[in-house]
């Protein structure tokens, strides 16, 4: 089963396989998320659904977007994520069960969004009026000799605003942060002395 | 690896070229007509072959010199027993901890348990992808953020740390994973604040650009570029230190403390994972530093740039491979040369506690690393530089190519004269020691010595 | 077996393959902020969902833009650099408020969370 026999170039013989190993990894990991009973084996299978994500982001030509997936999400929020976990649990492998009422009502939920969301996903037309358009033939609206520089570009350009707004947005986070992790222990400190 | 590829099945950015993919080699292997599973094989070969034998080269050396630097500064022998002068100690070491019983803790979460090491190490071995031993020879040369995807995929690491740590089910390998875990997160601001000031002065995050853009002779290292990347360098390598659990910052692993960590509980092969993830992440982080502050493959004259230039119309392919096989030794070179400087530092600095581990990331590193960016952006647009890439846009020792920056080759040339001036007096006083030190203490190499010694004169030996 | 395989797998990759995919996980994280009752996993679900919205933003970056062909437009790509940034904030201050949370009711479980108590 060459290429040569499917009348596909190499290129996107690899993209396939590429797309296929990733969507698939993703998916199934996503789906132990939902299904694993040890917060910790969740938080495992989480840093894989961010990776496979992150190669999704390289198939896509966003470079700097899946490095910046890879260090903000896998290597940052995740890790914060962890920490959350090891100081809340009192052992590990601490299990909580739903009701069984409850699996049933968020299967019935589950499947009605994603029947929803395909439904709306197969039926959108293209641009030019022909969902195939966009499957058969992607457009390739060719790509950037110094991606990285336009980024910076229209980060400082066009969205500048945005830029720094979420500055401001992370400067108050971490005061709000650091407030919330300090309040508490103060005030029931000042409390027994009185 | 699976993430190189994706890169090379998108649209071709029109970059520098890689091995076999590229118009420079392609006559010497017929590489456009081969078909795309033998391309594929090659790229698994070059990537098992020569990244996991340089790889397993690096770490063997590495573990063996470790212990010959750190029985040289305590002045005594380290491993003279097996080999001439104990150069198979690493294989007896590594024939030692494959024969280990493979331990699991009761308790222990047994997948993740055994699935940490192998996380620890990936993300190590992914980031040779782009390490630029040569000007042809990167495995992945198209990546337009370079520098970005090896910092990105080091801060995975992490990860595997913790898992081997609370995996273990122990209290030391958690106490270990934790401090690590803090410790590394927080040690990644001022190293990205750090890479941030050198990628300033280069203007790009490509790998291979950086090396071409200090092809001109040591006065274009970009270390000397300015005094804020000269500063950069350094808190890039006090940042890189902590990031690689190396001492000072050796809390994680800190033997006198924690037993072992968080790899307390890992015995045999799985343990030796851990311990190559950490020589190969040395490696790794000595060639960042070796690409984006000291001239990557280029000789402090700039031979190589100059012949690079010449041979680079697609005539000369074998003799851009033997440029391209001087240039990797000197790259190695170099990263050796970093991890020597980490191994000092490990046998030669007290440890200091978690709290002042952090203190020193957030109240000095961390403004240090800000100041310098602050500094590093007023002079690009105060002072700018000369653009370009040497020997093919402008001849690097020319005066009439430089005399629209005279303030930024003066700079240049200051630096240079600092850091030379730096290196020959540490290497003076190092010389000066050693030889005045050989006649002062009478080095205790036989166990037979020694007895007889403390039988004449008691237990102090003067 | 080949045959259906090749068919699936011989068209180019497009828009709507990776739309699929991110319905796919758009509804795993729904899914696990519904089910999970640690409410460390909840935060998990919401990081889902979000990765799901920036897998539909980069594709539709890279297939499908009212951009000028052989004019590259970096939208998709920007809005998910801030998606990124503001899940990195959000997960950081729902953190210290489940820790607050933590160490008011000594329990992670977000059924305790029902008491207007304390």
């Amino acid at each position: 089963m060459t290429n040569a026999m499917l009348a596909i170039s190499d290129t996107q013989l690899a993209t396939n396989v590429l797309f296929y190993t990733l969507a698939a990894g993703v998916a199934l990991s996503a789906l132990a998320v939902v299904l694993s009973r040890n917060i910790v084996r969740t938080a495992l299978f989480l840093l894989f659904t961010l990776g496979g994500v992150a190669g999704l982001y390289f198939l896509l030509n966003a470079e700097f977007l899946a490095a910046v997936q890879l260090v903000v999400y896998a290597g940052g929020t995740l890790i914060l994520i962890i920490f959350g976990v090891m100081l809340t649990s009192k052992a590990p492998g601490m299990k909580f069960e739903p009701k069984a009422i409850e699996v049933l009502v968020a299967a019935i939920t589950g499947t009605i969004m994603l029947v929803a969301l395909l439904a709306g996903i197969i039926s959108t037309r293209g641009y030019a009026g022909h969902p195939a358009e966009i499957v058969r033939q992607p457009l390739d609206w060719g790509t950037s000799q110094y991606p990285v520089s336009d980024l910076g570009q229209a980060l400082l350009g066009d969205y500048l605003l945005p830029f720094e707004l979420a500055s401001v947005l992370l400067l108050v986070v971490m005061i709000g942060a650091a407030f919330l992790a300090k309040g508490r222990r103060r005030r029931s400190g000042r409390e027994d002395k009185v | 690896m699976i993430w190189a590829c994706a890169i090379s099945s998108s649209p071709a950015l029109p970059l520098a070229d890689g091995l076999g993919q590229t118009l420079v080699f392609k006559d010497l292997l017929g590489w456009t007509a081969a078909p795309w599973w033998a391309k594929l094989a090659w790229d698994l070969a070059v990537i098992a072959g020569v990244f996991g034998g340089l790889l397993s080269v690096i770490a063997m050396f590495c573990i063996w010199w470790e212990r010959k630097v750190a029985g040289h500064m305590q002045c005594r022998p380290g491993p003279n027993r097996v080999g001439p002068i104990g150069i198979f100690q690493s294989a007896a070491d590594g024939l030692k901890l494959m024969l280990k019983e493979d331990l699991l803790p009761k308790d222990a979460d047994k997948w993740m348990f055994r699935f940490a090491p192998y996380m620890a190490f990936a993300p190590v071995f992914a980031a040779f992808v782009v390490l630029p031993f040569g000007p042809e020879f990167v495995f992945e040369p198209r990546l337009a953020v370079g520098i970005f995807y090896i910092l990105a995929v080091l801060s995975v690491e992490i990860m595997g740390v913790i898992m081997a740590g609370w995996a273990s089910n122990s209290k030391w390998a958690i106490y270990g994973a934790m401090r690590e875990a803090c410790q590394m997160v927080s040690y990644e601001i001022p190293l990205g604040i750090s890479i941030i000031v050198g990628v300033m002065a280069a203007g790009t995050l490509n790998m291979v650009r950086l090396g071409n853009l200090q092809a001109g002779g040591i006065h274009t290292w970009l270390i000397f570029r300015n005094p804020f990347t000269f500063a950069a360098f350094f808190a890039y390598f006090v940042a890189s230190l902590a990031s690689n659990k190396r001492a000072p910052f050796d809390l994680p692993e800190s033997e006198s403390e924690l037993v072992a960590g968080f790899h307390t509980e890992y015995s045999g092969l799985r343990f030796s994972f851990f311990f190559f993830a950490e020589y190969a992440a040395m490696f790794v982080v000595g060639g960042i530093q070796a690409t984006l502050f000291l001239g990557a493959w280029n000789d402090p004259f700039g031979i190589i740039g100059y012949f690079h230039a010449k041979f680079a119309d697609g005539n000369h392919d074998l003799q851009l491979l033997v440029l391209n096989a001087v240039a990797s030794g000197i790259f190695v070179t170099k990263a050796m040369v970093i991890i020597f400087a980490q191994m000092w530092m490990r046998w030669t600095l007290p440890r200091p506690r978690i709290d002042q581990v952090l203190y020193a990331c957030v109240k000095v590193l961390l403004p240090l690393s800000c100041c310098l960016l602050l500094g590093a952006s007023l002079w690009g647009l105060v002072v700018g530089s000369r653009a370009g890439v040497p020997w093919v846009d402008y001849q690097p020792f020319s005066w009439a190519d430089w005399r629209a920056v005279p303030v930024a080759l003066a700079t240049q040339i200051i630096l240079v004269l600092i850091g030379l001036g730096g290196l020959t007096a540490i290497a003076l006083w190092v010389g000066y020691a050693f030889i005045t030190g050989r006649n002062l203490k009478q080095r205790l190499t036989d166990p037979a010595d020694i007895i007889s010694r403390i039988d004449q004169t008691g237990p102090v030996i003067t | 077996m080949t045959l259906t395989l090749a068919t699936v797998c011989i068209p180019p990759v497009g828009l709507y393959h990776y739309l699929i995919l991110a319905a796919f996980v758009f509804v795993c994280g729904l899914l696990t902020i519904l089910l999970k009752r640690n409410a460390i996993g909840i935060l998990m679900g919401v990081e889902l969902i979000l990765n799901a919205a920036n897998i539909n933003l980069a594709a539709f970056n890279r297939y499908a833009h009212g951009g000028l062909p052989g004019f590259p437009s970096l939208d998709g790509q920007v809005f998910a650099l801030f998606v990124i940034v503001l899940a990195a904030a959000e997960a950081a201050i729902a953190l210290a408020i489940f820790l607050n949370f933590y160490n008011n009711i000594a329990s992670i479980d977000v059924e305790r969370g029902k008491e207007l108590r304390g």
